[in-house]
């Protein structure tokens, strides 16, 4: 599938790039062919798709249940390793969660269009992202259900939470993002309620849609509301997700531990986080637009930019585990120094090559321009990154701790069965909440596609104007 | 839908016209305005300055809003560790400061991201009169097409040069598809 733009770009020297929106849609189509995608009947795909994540997730639910019958004893926690997969998973999932908002948010107020189409998908993946790894800090506690005590609520104890503790600023940012994500996305997904209310002809989905639409009747003095409400949570959300990544470094950089303790970790973890989220939305976004048909939308100008967005933050990881190691070397501090080499060389040498070979190498092929315009090769790269993002979190977590200072205290940490069963069965939970989002909501935001037609842009249509994209 | 009920014009919520292109709908908002009608409303399937502009509508107070909800938030934020430090809960760690100010800053800044965020929403729906179960322009059954590729202009009843017959032979000359009664 490939659009190429005709009009434009007349320039010479300037390479033809594809459209955002394919040519020949009007606001009647846009709509018809993004609301089939609910109305249609479930396609017969949905229900072994939906049926193996549902298992997946019931993994997650038994072994939750043993987790809370027997306790951690049942994953390899020990010490020096106190803190093993659940943080790790929760650094991954969370970190996943942020190319949405940065989609979402950060891209519409830099006006770059070609966002709209990958949007609503991005946010639906950070909101499941974010509840997926809300989960391990929750059930790391020890006694889950005593998890409340995290808030500051007056209690007949007497006690508080103490805020100068890097884990209190978690449950602070962590409830905030995924409190702001959830409102950011309901409130985009409004007027595009109200269009499968007026399209859909079962009355029990008239029912429902018209509820979840409030009573959105596309009165131009709303829209207007909805524009300054969008572009303010737009503002807010921004330095929300950059703090929210930081302060998730700070559970580790704020810790005198050698390898945890370095002021790179919050604009590295930022930037991982970027990378990684891009790797999921490319890993999801290209069996969907295939399996729904949905080319017109989600271009090749889309995975191109996807593919540079994650070519760029991929140099400032890389560039994160250069200082990482460069500051390690010039403090002269020799517990600093050996935590490196011991990295590098010592009994998870593998595990740190793997993280090489993903993240840094498999990166440096979306130079090529061929990889970028092939599907499948961005498919396979952003594998690539998926898994290399998941060892960079295993790396930075256990090589750091499992060399104590004291020899004595020496350990090695490994995974058990029940550690896998509830990474996966997360996995199962994100995969369950995507099939049922992509069911039951239009999964490109309707309205926003509109604006991409000429007959809007006549009128002045907001959001995002892209400079760059000359009519 | 468009029969003639000037007697039941008591119950007259508006009269509506539908527009097949958004520059028609443009031009009729501009026209209305300069014919001196006030209460109207715009209804197009995707968002337009233009046509805000032509409506002549006030700028939004959400702005307002939200900096007063983020201003609330970070004083509560602040404030909520400054009392549980100083006054529910002291811990004397090693003889530091109560108040040490640069460690409350990350939950200052969630509470005022938080507070202005959902401040920003609540406002949105307020400033809408959202949820609204109930609204007299969903009587008109082709105004479901305003939520697809159609354009409407609401005239209501209530504007002081609102005259039923009048106000349709106006909108009638504005070249619209169809002009209906809304009824409540």
């Amino acid at each position: 599938m490939s659009v190429i733009r005709t009009g434009g770009y007349d320039r010479p020297g300037i390479i033809e790039r594809p459209e955002v929106l394919a040519p020949g849609h009007t606001a009647g189509s846009v709509t018809d062919r993004i609301s089939e995608v609910i109305l249609q009947k479930t396609p017969k795909w949905f229900y072994p798709a939906f049926g193996v994540s549902f298992m997946l997730l019931m993994v997650l639910v038994f072994s939750m249940a043993k987790l809370f019958l027997e306790g951690t004893g049942i994953w390899g926690l020990n010490v020096p390793v106190a803190w093993g997969f659940a943080i790790i998973n929760f650094v991954w999932w969370i970190g996943i969660g942020h190319a949405g908002t940065l989609i979402s948010a950060i891209l519409l107020l830099l006006r770059q269009e070609w966002r709209t189409s990958i949007n609503r998908f991005a946010e639906a993946m950070t909101l499941f992202a974010v509840a997926c790894a809300g989960i391990f800090p929750l059930i790391h506690v020890g006694r889950p259900w005593l998890a409340y005590w995290l808030l500051p609520y007056p209690n007949t104890m007497g006690m508080w939470p103490q805020f100068r503790s890097p884990l209190i600023w978690d449950v602070f940012a962590v409830s905030t993002y995924a409190t702001i994500s959830l409102l950011f996305w309901y409130v985009g997904l409004i007027p595009d309620l109200a269009s499968l209310r007026d399209r859909s002809e079962k009355k029990i989905a008239k029912i429902l849609y018209g509820m979840a639409a409030m009573g959105w009747r596309n009165s131009a003095r709303h829209w207007h509301e909805h524009e300054v409400a969008s572009l303010l949570l737009a503002g807010i959300a921004t330095p929300l997700v950059l703090s929210v990544h930081s302060v998730v470094s700070f559970d580790f950089a704020v810790g005198i531990i050698p390898g945890w303790h370095a002021t790179i970790f919050p604009p590295y973890f930022v930037a991982g986080a970027i990378f990684a989220g891009f790797a999921m939305v490319l890993t999801l976004t290209i069996p969907l637009r295939a399996l729904f048909g949905l080319e017109d939308f989600i271009t090749q100008r889309h995975l191109q930019n996807m593919g540079k967005v994650m070519l760029a933050t991929g140099l400032i990881v890389a560039y994160g585990y250069g200082v990482e190691i460069f500051m390690a070397w010039y403090s002269g501090n020799p517990y600093e120094w050996y935590m490196v080499t011991n990295r590098i060389t010592g009994p998870y040498k593998f595990h740190w090559m793997a993280l090489i070979l993903c993240n840094i190498v498999a990166a440096q092929l979306l130079w090529i321009r061929q990889v970028r315009q092939s599907a499948v090769a961005l498919w396979i790269v952003s594998m690539f990154i998926n898994v290399g993002m998941w060892l960079e979190r295993f790396i930075i977590v256990v090589t750091s701790l499992h060399r104590d200072f004291l020899p004595s205290s020496w350990g090695m940490y490994h995974g058990t069965i029940w550690d896998w069963a509830i990474f996966v069965g997360t996995i199962g939970l994100f995969l369950s909440l995507l099939f049922l989002f992509i069911r039951f909501v239009p999964m490109i935001s309707i309205f926003e596609i509109r604006t991409l037609l000429p007959e809007a842009r006549a009128l002045g249509a907001e959001p995002a104007r892209s400079e760059d994209s000359p009519r | 839908m468009s029969h003639e009920h000037e007697e039941t014009s008591g119950r007259l919520y508006g009269l509506m016209a539908e527009f097949e292109a958004p520059q028609r709908l443009l031009d009729a908002t501009r026209t209305a305005r300069g014919a001196g009608y006030r209460k109207m409303d715009a209804y197009s399937p995707f968002p337009s300055e233009e046509l805000i502009e032509a409506l002549g509508a006030h700028h939004s107070k959400l702005p307002l809003l939200v900096l007063i909800g983020g201003i609330l938030g970070c004083l509560g934020g602040f404030g909520l560790q400054w009392w549980v430090n100083n006054m529910a809960y002291p811990l004397n760690v090693g003889g530091r400061p109560l108040t040490s100010w640069p460690a409350f800053i990350p939950v200052t800044f969630e509470c005022t991201i938080l507070l202005a965020g959902v401040t920003c929403v609540l406002g949105f729906f307020a400033l809408c009169g959202l949820p609204q179960p109930y609204h007299p322009v969903f009587n008109v059954t082709r105004f479901t097409a305003a939520s697809r590729d159609r354009y409407f202009l609401c005239i209501e009843a209530d504007d002081p040069q609102f005259d039923t017959q009048r106000t349709r032979a106006f909108l009638e000359g504005l070249g619209p598809a169809e002009v209906s009664d809304v009824e409540y």
